[in-house]
């Protein structure tokens, strides 16, 4: 039986959406996966929407596009409206719970608040709310591994950037341990 | 085999233009093919070629010309206006007979239109966007992996035709990443004994020009011309088939179309209904015989474009309109989800649908 996983990652641009999409679709061509990594792109580089698709496989990949995703990881509450219904059955709602405030339940679907904001400010990773949600993502969904995900972040990143690898896997130690 | 690499399409088809020989870029910023000129500037240097972001579109396709003029392989890229305005350029390239690579990396029009994807330049690409009778080799990668190779067929086929080639791709093909096995193609050497090399270098001068005032011999030119074209209609068509052995009903589509209908297609399948899928890989020349090869099976078909309706034509040209043919289409840069295609399918299926 085939296995595909579509993971859409939306929220405000400039929080790092396209990165830790990277970082995924990255995990996925390093275990010999096929994937597939496709950003919104235009005028919205900061401040306006950002969302990005991204699909695994172990069969070669269709549409590279996720209108309905197995995976959601929302970093805004537009993200969660826009794409809470639209979330697959048996799926998971990944949210940052310091940004959204949301009274929407589905019995369907895994719905997983994690303060990832406020607990990239508290430990000194500002700007890392999106690995720590990516690591939260990855704990409960089992999408990847830890040790996956950070073996293809340290080759992902630059040895001359090796500061930038320890604060990313500080992050998303935090949020899988969350 | 060669390790793979996650790239952007418009990277990965810079690497591939630069792998088959290509040192000379020109070019002038567009999203959403800006990548492809990014690329270009940041390599070039490094392996002794030139990039250069001209003032203007039009000055770029005419630094192309003087480029493949001097027996060089150049190219340039852009997006839909952009390519409008190149245009003239090449019309100027195909009664010229230079060789070279424009790359239209399409977004929705007319005029200048959005920044998201499309196919709405279908026509412009296969019945010329340019003044005169002339064709353009254009071929439509559907992956990441095909931006790559397409470069080295795209330069391959224009050198070995004396024919400028089109790589018409759309916003998705350019933005997506998907991991690259960088191949190290071959790279066949034309001789080029036509180009302006200098006359220590060939007998006499070699004059590069479109122009002629005798009509007989503007004539004798095109029919020179078509006359090649033929060839390349007999030897040069590539497509891809996908579960049509035995299909009931036939998508054709290409490119980013082409990937969400194979999606479709995997669904159909599962609910038993028989769908298969021609994929036009060279949009000119255009996979004829396969369509007609398929007329004689199947009982209908879908043309899946991002535009309203253009492809089609050549479907319906093609079949002599043997079969009924059917349209799912989303212009402006709205992509048709799998469901839109499933449900053309089931409509057609249940006689509801209505003929293009």
């Amino acid at each position: 039986m085939p296995k595909t996983t579509k993971i859409l990652i939306a929220g405000f641009g400039g929080q790092g959406i396209l990165f830790s999409g990277k970082a995924l679709a990255y995990t996925g061509l390093k275990n010999d996966m096929e994937v597939s990594w496709l950003p919104s792109y235009g005028p919205e580089m900061r401040g306006g929407t950002a969302n990005c698709s991204i699909t695994v496989s172990d069969t070669p990949i269709g549409s590279p596009i996720v209108d309905k995703p197995d995976i959601l990881i929302a970093m805004n509450k537009p993200s969660l409206e826009k794409y809470f219904y639209e979330t697959e059955k048996g799926g998971y709602i990944v949210y940052d719970s310091s940004l959204i405030i949301t009274q929407a339940t589905r019995d369907d679907v895994i719905t997983i608040g994690i303060p990832a904001t406020k607990l990239a400010s508290d430990n000194g990773l500002d700007g890392l709310a999106n690995m720590i949600i990516m690591g939260k993502t990855i704990k409960e969904t089992n999408v990847f591994s830890l040790d996956q995900v950070k073996n293809s972040l340290s080759q992902m990143v630059p040895a001359k950037k090796a500061e930038l690898l320890e604060k990313n896997i500080k992050a998303i130690e935090l949020g899988y341990n969350y | 085999m060669a390790e793979k690499v996650l790239m952007k399409g418009n990277e990965a088809l810079a690497e591939g233009a630069i792998q088959a020989g290509c040192r000379h870029y020109f070019g002038y910023p567009i999203t959403p093919q800006t990548e492809v000129a990014a690329y270009m500037a940041k390599r070039m240097p490094k392996i002794g070629g030139t990039f250069l972001q001209a003032e203007s579109e039009v000055a770029a396709i005419n630094m192309v010309i003087g480029t493949a003029s001097c027996g060089y392989r150049a190219m340039t890229s852009s997006s839909s206006p952009g390519i409008s305005l190149k245009s003239e350029g090449i019309s100027y390239m195909a009664g010229c007979e230079l060789p070279a690579l424009i790359v239209n990396v399409e977004r929705g029009g007319p005029g200048l239109g959005g920044i998201q994807p499309s196919q709405s330049d279908y026509f412009q690409a296969t019945k010329g966007g340019g003044h005169g009778d002339y064709k353009l080799i254009v071929l439509a990668p559907a992956s990441v992996q095909e931006m790559y190779s397409m470069a080295f067929k795209g330069f391959d086929l224009a050198d070995k035709y004396r024919v400028p080639c089109m790589i018409l791709a759309d916003g998705t093909m350019g933005q997506m990443m998907e991991p690259v096995e960088l191949i190290e193609g071959e790279v066949k050497k034309y001789d080029k004994p036509w180009a302006t090399t200098g006359t220590a270098t060939h007998e006499g001068r070699n004059i590069i020009n479109s122009l002629s005032l005798s009509p007989a011999q503007l004539e004798q030119w095109n029919k020179n011309r078509y006359d090649r074209y033929k060839i390349i209609e007999e030897n040069e068509v590539m497509f891809e088939e996908f579960m049509m052995d035995d299909a009931d009903y036939c998508i054709v589509a290409f490119g980013i179309a082409a990937r969400v209908s194979k999606n479709a297609i995997m669904t159909l399948r599962n609910k038993g209904i028989k769908v298969g899928m021609i994929r036009p890989i060279t949009l000119w020349p255009f996979p004829k015989q396969a369509l007609i090869n398929a007329s004689k099976k199947v009982k209908a078909f879908l043309s899946v474009e991002l535009n309203m309706g253009q492809m089609i034509d050549d479907v319906k040209l093609a079949i002599n309109c043997s079969k009924p043919v059917y349209f799912c289409g989303r212009t402006g840069g709205v992509i048709m989800s799998p469901d839109e295609v499933i449900k053309s399918i089931e409509d057609i299926e249940k006689g509801v649908a209505q003929e293009w």
